[in-house]
């Protein structure tokens, strides 16, 4: 096999350029051994060694290049001079920070961000005390959206980041707003002047529509995970929200949202509600309402959107079952003509918070064996899998699924809309409806399917189209999860007509 | 025992950052690491002569010729696996050799002083091309190079030292970084310049023309890599300095046998914390390929320990061809990459590609750990049959996670940080 | 000492990445992380919590 050799005379390049050169022409088909040198002694030495030594190169001098090449055929030892010639002579683009890796640690982030004044955290359980931790220490709020961090770990953390007055908003926060900013699922509202202290999830997403539907926006929602009214974090993070907000001159009431504190917990936190000067609304879902004491306790989500935007415009507010009786009577009637139907209620529910107020609602109305409220957002469905806001498979499945159930005569859904979840959770929730409907028509059944949208104008889904597509598909939209849950009760036991409906 | 972490990186930082590397003598091994009896130095974590890899193997029997223990190279082999023989790796003496290199009682040596820290630490030179010591050479050829340097090289850089006095070695680095050296696989610039150096004082030392001329061609034809063990000298003193402060989790040893890859930590002492040495993904001279490679051998891991090979990157295009990429971005990355596992930047050293940024220093465990990113080890590679004993190619190391873990284990252990909420 | 909620919200995302395009899409500045759980998994996470500064 002849060897094609080539010397450009004083082109010089270092051995390390010229090895990559080699490896290169190497790889290339039909090429079996290629060099590229410099005409040193030495390695003229290696050339005649290898083989590659010709007439032509042994007259190159230390500052000549030397390119030889044995290969199959003349064509591919012509492919590789040209690829040694396009090797030498590319230019690469030199614009690092359009190449730049991202930083792999919060640190190094911090030297691109020197200013940063939060973390937003969303790594797995596992991992997420140690970057909370390295954020707090920086001085840094956090923003803790990850869940399945130990009670023990939660304790410490909030303790790191009460001495040095910074917030640990979490573990297990799904939502919050900073200077009207949403982190992680948060609806798109303007910035108002409500404040808020959340657990916080979806009730807190509900809320702050409800009251943006109402005309009014927020200013914060520190978000403080599900476990901080407990007796064991004693409230440390409720503590340190309500004096930020009373202290925000932007702030003009608060709402706080959680569920029932421990009862070590309570008297401190009705002392730190009292010593606020501005009005403070409490929906602690399952505590008592108490209309005295500090604050004022509602009972639902909706009831507290509607309380303190009363309370801001100075108007007077009471609680009450349905906005829109008429609404609701049209509904019952249309619901009152479907082909007979299972006696219960299944709730296939994407947010937490929404499943257990349903359930508080429903409990009174129609008893504990007439429901059944499935949190598909629980950790027990979302080892390994994406949030069912994120995904709606999941729920799509066990919709279908309850087409094939006899019991089941009223299915209840929440469709929570925002940033950072699915683009168009109705559209896949409704084929599934479709699906389940035809189902159970196949058995010679029917349910109806009610359904609460938590959302806003300013959402990206589009709100109305949302809307639109659930009702297009027969859904039941009621304006709230407490008035759907009601709606659902009344469904299934007639009787319950003239307490909700009144007389009217 | 309860430390500040924080606190004593710091101080390591400030100590490897403010470091003054200078060349203040020439001695031997006997001389100045206290080499009685029959001692040898070896490069890369403990090892014995039963596991030694087959080059390593021929550099101690090339170094037991050259101190007159045996006569050829049989005798050597049986002398060396008799037990007579002690073993030890040269960081224990506060020396460093590169690839399969070997310290004996008469080897000259380079001596450099951190003039900042006070500590000291001693390389050989290098021998030039053909067949040498660090490749497992150990026949009459490498026998006479060694002899020569011994004789005639060492004696004349000691007669530079007495005339001109002690050569700052920091400048020099710095200037050869901004020449487009990394100083651990690239050491043209730096070489050039201590030949720039050099050349005055040895005209002026070395009375005898043809003696002149063979020094001058020595340093001045295929002998790029010469300034190596110099950095390596200067990049170990400057790294003994941080050795032994409370707490400090960062790397203060970084060096491999050929058979396991070890590092130590500035806060544990001595203990090596060890794992396979690599195989070095690399580019190959013509003949040779991956089949005929040693694994990963040598001290010089010193360099990036010091913030400089594999960590300077940057500033080095011309090397950029060895990582495997065939752009100056990536080079840029690399540099980048490392500067995710290291504590500090030492502005001693700006790179040029990142706006004169000082390049990444202080390889901490912990970062190392969290991110798994290990330090990018530019190197040489070498022939694995001591029968052919040379350099085959030159690659870019990913040395394994496996020791990193440990020491931090060990940290653990030994300490718990102070400064707790 | 003021917990500095009026300052515009600067933010590190570690984590999921919609959270930071969410942020981005919001108007608001934000470097993600490209984070990767340390080898050894929790126990080193652990640990690296324990050493960490």
């Amino acid at each position: 096999m002849p060897v094609r050799t080539v010397v450009r005379r004083s082109y010089y390049r270092d051995s390390m350029v010229l090895m990559r050169v080699a490896e290169a022409l190497r790889a290339l088909p039909g090429v079996r051994e290629a060099a590229a040198l410099m005409g040193t002694p030495a390695n003229h030495e290696l050339l005649v060694s290898a083989g590659l030594a010709t007439e032509e190169t042994k007259d190159a001098v230390p500052g000549d290049l030397v390119i030889a090449i044995r290969a199959d055929s003349d064509a591919s030892a012509e492919a590789g001079l040209a690829e040694v010639e396009r090797i030498l002579t590319e230019r690469r683009p030199t614009d690092a920070a359009a190449g730049r890796a991202l930083p792999r640690t919060l640190e190094s982030a911090l030297r691109q961000m020197p200013d940063a004044n939060l973390v937003a955290i969303s790594v797995p359980g596992d991992y997420a005390k140690l970057e909370a931790l390295r954020a707090l220490r920086r001085g840094l709020h956090v923003f803790l959206f990850s869940d399945n961090v130990s009670l023990g770990d939660e304790i410490e953390l909030k303790r790191a980041a009460l001495e040095r007055r910074v917030f640990c908003m979490g573990p297990d926060c799904g939502t919050a707003y900073i200077n009207g900013v949403g982190l992680g699922f948060a609806n798109v509202v303007p910035r108002g002047r409500v404040g808020y202290v959340a657990a916080s999830g979806t009730g807190l997403q509900a809320v702050v529509s409800r009251v943006a539907a109402l005309g009014e926006g927020v200013s914060h929602a520190i978000g403080v995970g599900g476990r901080d009214l407990s007796a064991e974090v004693g409230g440390i993070m409720t503590d340190l929200a309500l004096e930020a907000l009373a202290a925000d001159p932007t702030t003009e009431a608060i709402v706080v949202i959680s569920k029932p504190p421990a009862p070590a917990v309570v008297p401190k936190l009705e002392t730190a509600i009292g010593r606020i000067a501005k009005p403070v609304v409490v929906c602690c879902l399952g505590a008592r309402p108490a209309a005295s004491g500090a604050g004022r306790w509602v009972a639902t989500l909706d009831d507290a959107a509607e309380s303190v935007v009363a309370t801001l415009r100075g108007g007077a507010w009471a609680p009450r079952p349905f906005t829109d009786v008429p609404g609701v009577r049209a509904r019952l009637a249309r619901a009152r003509t479907q082909a007979p139907r299972g006696a219960t209620i299944l709730g296939l529910y994407t947010g937490g918070t929404l499943a257990h107020e349903a359930g508080l609602v429903l409990e009174p109305l129609v008893g504990t064996t007439a429901y059944r409220l499935v949190d598909l957002g629980d950790d027990e469905f979302t080892r390994g899998r994406p949030h069912p806001m994120i995904d709606p498979e999941a729920r799509a499945a066990r919709v279908r699924e309850a087409g094939q159930a006899a019991e089941v005569g009223v299915l209840l859904l929440d469709l929570v809309l925002g940033r950072a979840v699915h683009p168009d959770p109705a559209t896949p929730l409704v084929a599934a409806v479709y699906d389940a409907r035809r189902a159970a028509a196949a058995a010679g059944r029917a349910f109806v399917a009610i359904a609460s949208v938590v959302g806003t104008d300013g959402d990206p889904q589009d709100l109305r189209r949302q809307i639109a597509t659930l009702e297009g598909a027969g859904v039941e939209v009621l304006p709230s999860n407490a008035q759907a849950a009601r709606f659902a009760a009344l469904v299934i036991r007639p009787g319950l007509e003239a307490a909700l409906l009144g007389g009217s | 025992m309860t430390v500040d972490i924080k606190a004593a990186n710091r101080e390591a930082i400030e100590r490897l950052c403010r470091a003054r590397p200078t060349w203040t003598g020439m001695t031997t091994a006997r001389e100045a690491l206290g080499l009685t009896g029959r001692t040898l130095l070896h490069s890369g974590p403990p090892i014995g002569w039963e596991r030694m890899c087959p080059i390593m193997r021929g550099a101690v029997m090339c170094a037991i010729q050259f101190e007159g223990w045996a006569t050829t190279p049989a005798e050597a082999e049986r002398l060396a696996g008799s037990g007579e023989i002690a073993f030890a790796p040269c960081h224990s003496r506060g020396a460093v050799a590169p690839m399969a290199g070997v310290i004996s009682a008469g080897t000259p040596l380079i001596v450099v002083e951190d003039r900042a820290n006070g500590t000291s630490a001693w390389s050989f030179m290098g021998t030039g091309p053909g067949p040498q010591l660090r490749f497992g050479a150990h026949g009459p050829e490498a026998l006479g190079r060694l002899a020569w340097n011994r004789d005639v090289l060492a004696p004349a850089l000691q007669r530079v030292l007495e005339r001109e006095g002690p050569l700052d070695l920091a400048a020099h680095m710095a200037q050869a970084l901004a020449m487009g050296d990394e100083m651990h696989m690239r050491n043209a610039a730096s070489t050039a310049l201590l030949t720039k150096a050099l050349a005055g004082p040895l005209a002026g030392v070395v009375p005898e023309a043809t003696q002149l001329e063979r020094i001058l061609r020595f340093l001045t034809r295929d002998n790029d890599q010469f300034f190596l063990t110099w950095a390596m000298c200067a990049a170990k003193a400057a790294a003994r300095a941080i050795e032994g402060i409370a707490g400090c989790t960062i790397v203060s040893t970084m060096a491999r046998n050929g058979v396991e890859f070890g590092i130590r930590v500035a806060g544990l002492g001595d203990r090596w914390f060890t794992g396979p040495a690599s195989v070095v993904a690399g580019s190959y001279f013509p003949g040779f390929t991956a089949a005929d490679a040693n694994r990963d051998v040598g001290d010089s891991a010193i360099m990036e320990t010091y913030g400089l090979g594999g960590m300077a990157m940057a500033a080095s295009p011309a090397v950029t061809r060895i990582v495997g990429a065939k752009s100056v971005t990536d080079a840029i990355e690399t540099t980048r990459r490392m500067g995710e596992i290291c504590v500090g930047r030492n502005a001693g050293f700006p790179i040029g590609t990142l706006d004169w940024e000082g390049t990444p220093t202080g390889i901490d465990i912990r970062k190392v750990v969290a991110t798994g990113i290990v330090p990018a080890i530019n190197t040489a590679i070498a022939h694995r049959d001591v029968g052919v004993a040379r350099i085959i190619g030159a690659g870019i190391s990913t040395p394994p996670l496996e020791p990193f873990v440990a020491a931090l284990v060990a940290c653990g252990d030994s300490f718990d940080a102070a400064g707790r909420a | 000492m003021s917990l500095a909620l009026d300052q515009p919200l600067r933010v590190v995302n570690v984590g999921l990445e919609l959270f930071a395009s969410a942020l981005e899409a919001a108007g608001v500045c934000v470097v993600h992380v490209d984070w990767r759980p340390p080898a050894g998994g929790p126990e080193v996470a652990a640990l690296l919590a324990r050493l960490d500064d």
